[in-house]
C-alpha cells in the first residue's frame, strides 16, 4: 500500500465519521445543484451544447501541436515571452528566474490550480518572497496554511466563524460573522498588496489559438488587478487549455460559469493578448506565458483516456460526486479532487501510487452525466483499475478471482460450493462480526441477509419435476 | 437471466419475475448452467478473469429470443460492458448480439411488451431508488415509475436523493466500508424525509445495502422490496 493510499483511507474515514462536516458540505452542494439547474435550463438545449463543447475540445486536443503553435506565435508577435515547461521543476525555475531578474520582492497571485500542481508557492516562500493569493477563497486557505479543499471553491469547507477566526489570528482583525465585513477585511489587505506587488501570477482558463490570447474568468476582479497592475505578469497554463477559435468562447464562457458555479456568466471575463502595447495606457510592461506539460502528453498518448484532456476544470463532477460529498476535498491529497482528479492523477503522478482513488468509487456515473465536455469519467476509473491490475496484479485478489472463475465456470461446483457455504454460514453465525468473519467490514455497520434456504436454482429444479 | 446473488440471497425476486411473465402469457426458460455475469472481476480490473466467466454467458444464452434480467447492474454488464470486453475478439459479434437482445426487467415490460398495468395491488407509500447502472448506463428512469403508478393502493413519492448512489458498488462496499456506509446513510435519510414506508428498486444489490444499513438503525420502519416483488403482490386473478 502506498503512503498516499493509507493517507486517503485515514482521512476519508475521519470525514465519514464527521456528520457535521458532511452535512455542511452536502447542504452547500445542494444549493449549487439548485442554482445550476435553473441556469442550465436557460440554454436552448444543454445536451446539444455539451456535444458541441466536447467536439470543439476534441478538435483542440487532436490538433494540439498546431493550435499551440498558433497561440504562441501570435502572442510572441505582440511581445509575449513564451516558455515551454516539460515539468513542474522547469516551470518553477523559469518563474523564479523571471522574478529574480526583476529584483522583485512581492508577488500577487490570482487563482491558478496549475500553480498548485507544481507547488509554486512553496518554492517562492522558501526563496523569501512575499506571496499572496488574491482570490478570496485562496486567500483564506493560504492564511490557514492548508491546501484548497475544492479546485473551484477552495474554502468551501470553512464556516464564517472559522474564517473570522483565521483573519483574527493572521491579520489581527476583530471577530465578525458578517460575510460582507469579512470580505471588506480581505479587500483592504489585498488592495495594498496589488499596489506593492512587482509580479502578478495568474492561470488561464482558455488559450485562443486563432487570436493568440488567454482568457481568464473570475468573480472578484482580483485576476484583472493581478494581471494589469504589477509591472510583470506571468501566466501559467496547462497545454490542454487551448481552444481553436475566439467564437468558441461564446459557448465555453457560459458553459464554464453554469457548470462551475451555476452563474450565467462569471462577473469578470478578461482577454489578454500580450504586454502593454504602444499607445496603451495600462497593462504590464512584460507578459510571460508558461505552458506546462507535466505529463499531460502522457495522457495525450493514451487514445482511450485522451478525452480527459477536454476538462475545463469547472468542478461540476466534484459537486455531484457522492464520494466527494462524503469524504471531502482534503482526503484526496491531490491538486485536482473528485472524479476528474481520480482519473488524471494516476497519469500525472503515477498509477501505482494513485490507483486507490479509482478504486474508491461506486462507479455511479453521476460525474459523467454532469460533465459539460462529456468526459467518460466513471469508465476511465474502470480503465485505471484494469491498467493497474494488468501492470501489477494484487496477489490476494488474483488468487480470489482465480477461485471465482473456477467456481463460476463450473455449474456443479457453483452449486456444491454455495451449498457448503450455506451450511458454513449457519455454523459461522456465532462468529459473525469477529475477526474470523470474512464479511466483517460489511457487518460492522450493516446487516447481511441470510443465504436463502432454497435458491432460485432449487426452485426451478423442483418446478420441472 | 438470474444474477448469482439473486439466486443465492434473493431467490424470491426471480420467482416473482417468472410469475409476472407467465401471467402475461409468456414462456419463461431458465438455463440451469448459468452462474455469474463476471461483473465482480471486471469492476476490480481483472478483465481476463471476467472474460472467462462472460464467455460462458454468451454461449448459454445464444439461442434465447430475449434475455431479461431483474437487475439493472447485471443487465448493464451484458448490454454495455460485454461489447467492450470482447472488442476485437472472436466473440465480438456474439457479445453484440447478446447485448442487443438483453433487457432490464422494468424496461422490458414497459418498452418492449408495452405493459404498465400488471394487475398488482400493494397498499403503502413507496419511494423508488434509481440503481446507478440501470439509470445511467441503460437510461432506466420512467419505466419502473410507470409500472408502480399502476399498482393499486400504492402511493408513489419521490425522495430528494432518488438518483444518488446508495453506496453499494460491489467490492467497493467492502474495500471502503466507511464511505459506502456514509452513502447509505444519505440515501436512507432522504427516503425517510420523503415519508415513504417502502423503498423499491430494480436492483437487489442496492436494496441489500440500504436494508443492511436500515436494520442497524434503532428507529427504522422502512422496508426494502424489489420491483418484481411489488408487481407480483396480490395479482388480480380475475383477468
Amino acid at each position: 500500500m502506498s503512503q498516499y493510499t493509507s493517507q486517503f483511507a485515514q482521512a476519508a474515514e475521519a470525514v465519514t465519521q464527521n456528520t457535521d462536516h458532511r452535512s455542511f458540505l452536502q447542504t452547500a452542494l445542494r444549493g449549487y445543484q439548485k442554482v445550476r439547474a435553473n441556469t442550465q435550463a436557460r440554454f436552448t438545449d444543454w445536451q446539444t451544447a455539451r456535444k458541441v463543447a466536447a467536439e470543439v475540445k476534441w478538435e483542440a486536443i487532436e490538433n494540439l501541436d498546431t493550435h499551440l503553435k498558433n497561440l504562441t506565435e501570435r502572442l510572441e508577435a505582440r511581445g509575449t515571452k513564451v516558455f515551454w515547461a516539460t515539468d513542474g521543476k522547469e516551470a518553477r525555475e523559469y518563474i523564479l528566474s523571471v522574478i529574480q531578474e526583476h529584483d522583485a520582492k512581492s508577488v500577487v497571485k490570482s487563482k491558478t490550480m496549475t500553480s498548485e500542481e507544481i507547488h509554486l508557492n512553496d518554492l517562492l516562500e522558501k526563496e523569501g518572497f512575499d506571496v499572496v493569493e488574491s482570490d478570496l477563497g485562496e486567500f483564506i486557505v493560504q492564511l490557514n496554511h492548508e491546501a484548497p479543499y475544492h479546485f473551484v471553491f477552495p474554502a468551501m469547507h470553512l464556516k464564517r466563524e472559522e474564517i473570522s477566526h483565521i483573519f483574527h489570528e493572521a491579520l489581527g482583525t476583530d471577530e465578525t460573522y458578517d460575510p460582507e465585513e469579512l470580505t471588506q477585511i480581505a479587500r483592504r489587505v489585498l488592495r495594498q498588496k496589488y499596489l506593492d506587488a512587482d509580479i502578478g501570477i495568474s492561470g488561464a482558463n482558455f488559450g485562443i489559438a486563432e487570436t493568440g490570447m488567454i482568457s481568464i474568468t473570475e468573480n472578484e476582479g482580483n485576476a484583472r488587478l493581478t494581471t494589469s497592475l504589477p509591472k510583470v505578469h506571468i501566466a501559467l497554463m496547462g497545454i490542454e487549455k487551448v481552444l481553436p477559435r475566439l467564437e468558441d468562447l461564446s459557448l465555453f464562457l457560459p458553459m464554464l460559469a453554469t457548470a462551475g458555479t451555476g452563474q450565467a456568466l462569471t462577473g469578470y471575463n478578461s482577454m489578454i493578448g500580450g504586454p502593454r502595447q504602444e499607445g496603451e495606457i495600462d497593462g504590464p510592461e512584460e507578459f510571460h506565458l508558461v505552458l506546462l506539460d507535466n505529463h499531460r502528453t502522457r495522457l495525450l498518448a493514451d487514445p482511450e483516456q485522451r478525452d480527459a484532456l477536454r476538462c475545463i476544470r469547472c468542478g461540476a463532477c466534484l459537486n455531484v460526486c457522492p464520494i466527494f460529498k462524503n469524504v471531502g476535498g482534503h482526503s484526496y491529497g491531490t491538486t485536482y479532487q473528485g472524479p476528474i482528479g481520480s482519473v488524471i492523477t494516476p497519469h500525472l503522478r503515477g498509477l501505482q501510487d494513485w490507483k486507490h482513488l479509482s478504486q474508491a468509487s461506486s462507479l455511479c456515473g453521476a460525474c459523467t452525466e454532469t460533465c459539460p465536455v462529456k468526459i467518460d469519467l466513471h469508465h476511465h476509473l474502470l480503465r485505471n483499475r484494469r491498467n493497474a491490475m494488468n501492470e501489477k496484479p494484487k496477489f490476494t485478489e488474483r488468487v480470489m478471482f482465480g477461485g471465482f472463475v473456477s467456481m463460476m465456470s463450473r455449474p456443479w461446483m457453483y452449486r456444491s460450493l454455495t451449498k457448503t457455504a450455506r451450511i458454513f454460514d449457519r455454523l459461522m453465525q456465532p462468529l459473525q462480526g469477529s475477526w474470523l468473519d470474512p464479511f466483517r467490514p460489511w457487518r460492522k455497520t450493516r446487516s447481511l441477509p441470510p443465504v436463502a434456504k432454497e435458491t432460485f436454482k432449487d426452485y426451478w429444479q423442483n418446478r420441472q419435476k | 437471466m438470474i444474477p448469482c446473488f439473486i439466486d443465492q440471497l434473493f431467490p424470491q425476486v426471480g420467482i416473482r419475475m417468472v410469475e409476472i411473465f407467465e401471467r402475461l402469457g409468456h414462456e419463461v426458460e431458465y438455463p440451469m448452467d448459468q452462474t455469474c455475469c463476471g461483473q465482480p472481476p471486471f469492476n476490480s480490473g481483472f478483465q481476463d478473469e471476467a472474460r472467462q466467466v462472460a464467455v460462458r454467458v454468451l454461449e448459454i444464452f445464444k439461442s434465447a429470443e430475449v434475455v431479461v434480467v431483474p437487475s439493472g447492474s447485471c443487465a448493464a454488464m451484458v448490454k454495455v460492458f460485454y461489447p467492450e470486453l470482447f472488442q476485437e475478439s472472436p466473440q465480438e459479434e456474439a457479445a453484440k448480439e447478446l447485448a442487443a437482445k438483453t433487457w432490464e426487467f422494468s424496461q422490458f415490460l414497459v418498452e418492449k411488451l408495452e405493459v404498465t398495468d400488471v394487475g398488482a395491488s400493494f397498499p403503502g407509500k413507496v419511494t423508488f431508488h434509481d440503481g446507478c447502472h440501470g439509470l445511467r448506463e441503460l437510461g432506466v428512469k420512467g419505466a419502473p415509475r410507470a409500472l408502480l403508478e399502476k399498482v393499486r393502493d400504492l402511493e408513489l413519492v419521490e425522495m430528494g436523493e432518488a438518483e444518488t448512489c446508495c453506496g453499494f458498488g460491489g467490492t467497493f462496499a467492502v474495500k471502503f466500508p466507511q464511505i459506502s456506509t456514509a452513502m447509505a446513510q444519505v440515501k436512507s435519510n432522504s427516503a425517510e424525509e420523503s415519508g415513504a414506508e417502502y423503498i423499491v428498486s430494480n436492483d437487489a444489490s442496492c436494496l441489500m445495502q440500504i436494508q443492511g444499513y436500515l436494520d442497524r438503525q434503532p428507529k427504522n420502519e422502512i422496508r426494502c422490496f424489489h420491483l418484481a416483488e411489488v408487481l407480483a403482490k396480490n395479482l388480480d386473478k380475475t383477468e
